[in-house]
């Protein structure tokens, strides 16, 4: 039933309600600041601690030994662009067709079934993925590599791609299928040249994401890339990466490997930066009509 | 029953009709002594349980233009979906009868439905350009796509068919801008470009116009007229007004069943089933 008083209500009592409305606003905006602030506290400590310890030589030389001044992490930031690189190589085509099969060919029951095993996956501990291929790759080869920790990596990257490609891919509109279909062309070049062509900046922005995700990661690293003090010359051999000399750096007892620790954790926070601001600029432009 | 002859002037163009054909005796409706593009005999189609087309039987001519009208959800689309096996995008669709594209059966086993689309091309109710593509990639897509890559015929074919489609003159000095940078009515007409691209022997369209103003469907229904005397053409519209004006004969559906099916005139004037007069008439529907 309808009660008419509500409607009208009397002057104090809309003052009253302008105040409660504008405090809960006013809540709401410090709550969402407070989401903002761990990120501006985060570069605050990176840069103060690890701005003194960046200059020229921590990118270009080796790791010094212990109690001699100086020296970078030249190796460890060459070892995470390659283990990046591996996983790309192992984590784009798989996901990306595994996300093509969700969106344009999988039955309902099938589907259920894959996103349910991506799912599960994305919320595998890294650790366990580093213990997996430890297993897999290590124990068999006789050698923790690079090769391992890209594997690694990538195999994390999958899930995360897929279900990114399929969300996209399904953004784009069935008509342009129809289209394509309607004109006498094959499903599979329909798929390939306009629907992922159309869906393309998703795609891309999925795979950077998931790249960022996997870049600091530490845990996987441990048991298949181990870190190396030097330079690596084969894949096959243990390799160093940010996030590993970070952990080496950080538990040592010794001030100055603390400044390089807090300097590699400013670098990999910087790539991780730079990967989701690619993101943003490039999903600006994603539009379907 | 009126002179097919003279109620389809355009057939007396036609290479293959020759005007001397005599209107083979009473005509009944659905049969035309003219060139048949379909055959359709007892065709029923059915989404999993719900069937949504009860034996049709209809012939459609060749060169020229039939229109098919009925309120929503009489299974008008649905028909003309399956012209060109387009229905079976849908998941639990099935289908029996007999269907026919110039004797040929569309749905015998081992037909690829990719070569049915290739021979029955389809204009959509919403414009849909490919966003990634040109004007010109837009139109050559389907030939390029199937292998042509002689740039010489490509370039004719791409000033043919956007001629074909009244847009030529509007985009020639910029075919390279996208697709989509085109209103709504030129976006439809290249939409109609793309399609006759490919040279199909039928082209269907669903409510080409629905989403257009005035002058655009205007255009698009002058381009049908034109299209007539080298095309098969197949339209389903709403709008009767849109049937009366650019279509040689009239298919009613209602409640997935062909009601009636006859010359466009004779259905607006002189419909012979009551519920086909109701519609017309603007009663239901």
């Amino acid at each position: 039933m309808s009660e008419t008083r509500h409607i009208q209500p009397a002057a104090a009592q809309h003052s009253w309600r302008r105040f409660k409305s504008g405090a809960m606003a006013g809540l709401l905006f410090v709550c969402a600041l407070l989401v903002m602030a761990p990120l501006f506290l985060v570069l605050y400590f990176l840069i103060r601690e690890g701005a003194s310890a960046l200059d020229w030589n921590f990118f270009t030389q080796l790791p010094k030994p212990t109690g001699e001044a100086g020296g970078g992490m030249a190796n460890a930031i060459v070892g995470t662009l390659v283990m990046l690189a591996m996983a790309a190589v192992i984590g784009v085509p798989l996901g990306v067709m595994g996300g093509i099969y969700l969106a344009e060919y999988g039955s309902d029951r099938a589907n259920d079934w894959i996103r349910f095993t991506a799912d599960v996956l994305n919320g595998i501990p890294s650790i366990v993925w580093g213990m997996v291929v430890y297993v897999l790759l290590v124990v068999p080869f006789k050698t923790f590599s690079a090769y391992a920790g890209g594997v690694a990596l990538g195999l994390m990257m999958v899930p995360l791609v897929m279900r990114t490609t399929e969300e996209v891919l399904i953004l784009v509109p069935q008509g342009y299928r129809e289209a394509g279909l309607a004109l006498g062309i094959a499903r599979w070049k329909i798929i390939t040249v306009i629907v992922v062509k159309t869906a393309l900046k998703g795609i891309v922005t999925g795979v950077l994401v998931a790249m960022a995700r996997v870049a600091g990661e530490t845990a996987p690293l441990l048991f298949t890339a181990l870190g190396n003090n030097f330079w690596s010359h084969r894949l096959s051999e243990p390799i160093s990466a940010l996030p590993l000399q970070i952990f080496t750096y950080a538990i040592s007892p010794y001030d100055d490997w603390h400044r390089q620790a807090w300097a590699g954790a400013l670098v990999l926070m910087a790539v991780i930066l730079i990967l989701n601001v690619s993101v943003r600029i490039l999903s600006r432009g994603r539009k379907f009509k | 029953m009126a002179d097919p002859i003279q109620a389809n002037p355009i057939s007396t163009r036609s290479p293959v009709t020759a005007p001397a054909v005599a209107p083979q005796a009473p005509a009944a409706p659905g049969v035309a002594p003219l060139e048949v593009a379909f055959a359709i005999k007892g065709f029923s189609l059915w989404y999993g349980a719900n069937q949504a087309l009860y034996n049709v039987a209809i012939d459609i001519p060749a060169r020229s233009v039939t229109a098919i009208i009925g309120p929503s959800g009489c299974g008008k689309s649905t028909f003309l979906r399956a012209l060109n096996r387009m229905h079976e995008l849908t998941p639990g669709t099935r289908i029996a009868g007999d269907l026919r594209l110039f004797g040929e059966d569309l749905y015998a086993p081992g037909i690829d439905p990719t070569v049915v689309r290739r021979r029955v091309g389809m204009v959509f109710q919403k414009s849909n350009p490919f966003p990634t593509m040109s004007i010109a990639e837009n139109v050559l897509v389907g030939l390029r796509l199937n292998g042509v890559n002689d740039r010489v015929f490509l370039r004719e074919r791409l000033e043919q068919a956007l001629r074909m489609a009244a847009l030529w003159d509007e985009v020639k000095d910029h075919l390279s801008r996208p697709g989509i940078s085109l209103s709504g009515g030129q976006q439809q007409r290249l939409c109609i470009a793309r399609a006759l691209a490919v040279q199909p022997e039928v082209l269907l369209m669903d409510e080409p116009c629905s989403s257009l103003d005035p002058l655009a469907t205007a255009k698009i229904e002058e381009l049908i007229n034109d299209l007539r005397s080298s095309y098969t053409v197949i339209i389903v519209t709403h709008n009767m007004q849109q049937a009366a004006r650019c279509s040689n004969r009239t298919a009613f559906f209602y409640l997935g069943k062909l009601v009636e099916y006859d010359q466009t005139r004779t259905i607006f004037m002189n419909p012979s089933n009551p519920q086909t007069e109701a519609y017309v008439s603007g009663r239901f529907g």
